[in-house]
């Protein structure tokens, strides 16, 4: 640490497997080529950034299978959300889903997650990287925002604000199936009969999924040949390439695609797949 | 004209052509409540504010475009593109020609897609109107200015990329640290110079 007593910091001694700054992202960009970006399990991000008297929207890190560890510069107050996991500061086990107020020289250790893919991290202040179109996130597809993060990286932190009285909320577990409500369109057109080719099929989350897509792996959706002059594409847009696999595209989506898109998945229901662990079985649920 | 549902709070405008894709994205930019406004080549991706889209798609009038004034975008180029001679030999004319004729017409951005700030460009001379590469560039360095169909482009950042390279410019196109962080933006009129 310098000797500027003013910069509240923290340090990233291990990333785990991935470490990424998140916010609730860029989105009003796709026209420049811009993906969306932004946490991809908002609502645990919004948690907790709650929990530590944060605005909803502040920087947070979205840890991938967990297996981070920080150490606080400064006192503040952390808070874990997600699906459950262990948290243990200085070696002993403290709860995930609620606010950890914590003197500096402190070591968090975050754990890997029983069930799920990612683990959000809120610290008072916020994560104080610079914005790009006005956001903090990682943009994994076009390389803008903070670069992921590195074994002993310092974060510089914000402002902490009031923190509320927040209870305790009870960890959430992710499911090992999931139903996803679909609508069809824009380009149903392009399969026979869409809405029972979706509803029957089943598949399951491919290793080869991340930030730009859930790719699935199971019943071949049976589509017209060819490609569509490249369109625009919104968030939970299910393309099906040549080969009949269905990628539904999460927040570091490309902003333009040619593959058609049978169905759209609901915004609310997004997180469920940000959260879902290869293997997951998915089952699509045609709406009106 | 055809509207295409795209989930719950999103539309997909499908038209014949890009100049009707200019008129409905004129007609659709300044209504409040629009998260998303992407223009494409034959379609405009609105998400939001989709009653007042709807009502304002019922009258717009796809043979005109409102009249606008324009951005106006300079961008000098160095005109040393591997590709330059097999694009001058595929139009039948002289590299110089090649140089002539880009330099001298005036386009305008259609959409941008396919990387942040990438802009697709039309107004090319139709002499120079070539296919993509037969086998893609891994990797096309940064601000090379090329060709594809009817469009022509300039590469914010090093991609991978088939558009055929007749030269490199060293303006930068897109900084996403910047107030404006993508040079050129749909409805933008661009002129290449030699630098």
């Amino acid at each position: 640490m310098s000797g500027n007593t003013s910069t509240r910091t923290v340090t990233i001694l291990k990333t785990g497997p991935q470490a990424l700054v998140q916010d609730l992202g860029r989105p009003g960009n796709a026209h420049l080529g811009v993906p969306p970006s932004g946490a991809l399990d908002q609502q645990s991000l919004k948690l907790a950034n709650r929990l530590v008297g944060n605005e909803e929207g502040a920087a947070g890190l979205e840890l991938l299978l967990g297996g981070a560890e920080l150490r606080t510069e400064t006192a503040c107050t952390i808070a874990v959300t997600g699906p459950s996991t262990e948290v243990r500061v200085d070696g002993r086990l403290e709860d995930s889903h609620q606010p950890l107020h914590l003197a500096p020289g402190r070591t968090v250790s975050i754990g890997t997650p029983a069930t799920g893919l990612r683990t959000y991290v809120a610290i008072s202040g916020g994560i104080d990287a610079e914005e790009e179109l006005g956001s903090r996130s990682t943009d994994l597809l076009s390389g803008i925002g903070p670069d992921p993060l590195r074994d002993n990286d310092v974060l510089r932190l914000g402002t902490p604000g009031q923190p509320n009285h927040a209870d305790v909320v009870p960890p959430a577990q992710a499911l090992q199936t999931l139903v996803i409500p679909i609508r069809l369109g824009p380009r149903d057109d392009w399969f026979e009969d869409a809405e029972t080719q979706l509803r029957q099929g089943v598949w399951t989350v491919s290793d080869r999924s991340n930030r730009v897509g859930a790719r699935l792996n199971g019943t071949k959706l049976n589509r017209r040949d060819g490609e569509i002059p490249s369109e625009g594409m919104i968030t939970g847009a299910v393309q099906v390439p040549p080969d009949g696999q269905p990628v539904v595209f999460l927040n570091d989506h490309p902003t333009t695609g040619g593959y058609p898109v049978i169905g759209v998945v609901d915004h609310h229901h997004l997180h469920f797949l940000g959260q879902a662990r290869p293997g997951t079985t998915v089952r699509f649920k045609p709406v009106d | 004209m055809l509207l295409r549902r795209c989930g719950t709070d999103a539309l997909l405008v499908e038209v014949d052509s890009l100049s009707e894709v200019a008129a409905v994205r004129a007609a659709l930019q300044h209504l409040d409540g629009i998260e998303e406004l992407v223009p494409a080549a034959r379609t405009v991706l609105v998400k939001g504010a989709l009653t007042e889209v709807r009502n304002v798609l019922r009258t717009v009038d796809l043979a005109n475009v409102p009249p606008t004034t324009p951005r106006e975008i300079t961008i000098p180029v160095i005109y040393d593109g591997p590709d330059l001679d097999m694009v001058a030999e595929t139009a039948g004319t002289t590299p110089d020609d090649v140089v002539k004729q880009h330099t001298a017409a005036t386009y305008e951005v259609a959409f941008c897609g396919f990387a942040p700030g990438f802009a697709y460009l039309t107004g090319l001379p139709q002499q120079l109107r070539q296919p993509r590469l037969d086998s893609p560039r891994t990797k096309v360095p940064q601000g090379s200015v090329g060709i594809a169909g009817e469009f022509t482009a300039a590469y914010p950042r090093s991609t991978p990329g088939g558009w055929r390279l007749i030269g490199r410019t060293e303006i930068t196109l897109f900084d996403a640290k910047a107030e404006t962080p993508a040079l050129m933006q749909p409805g933008d009129q661009v002129r290449f110079v030699i630098a």
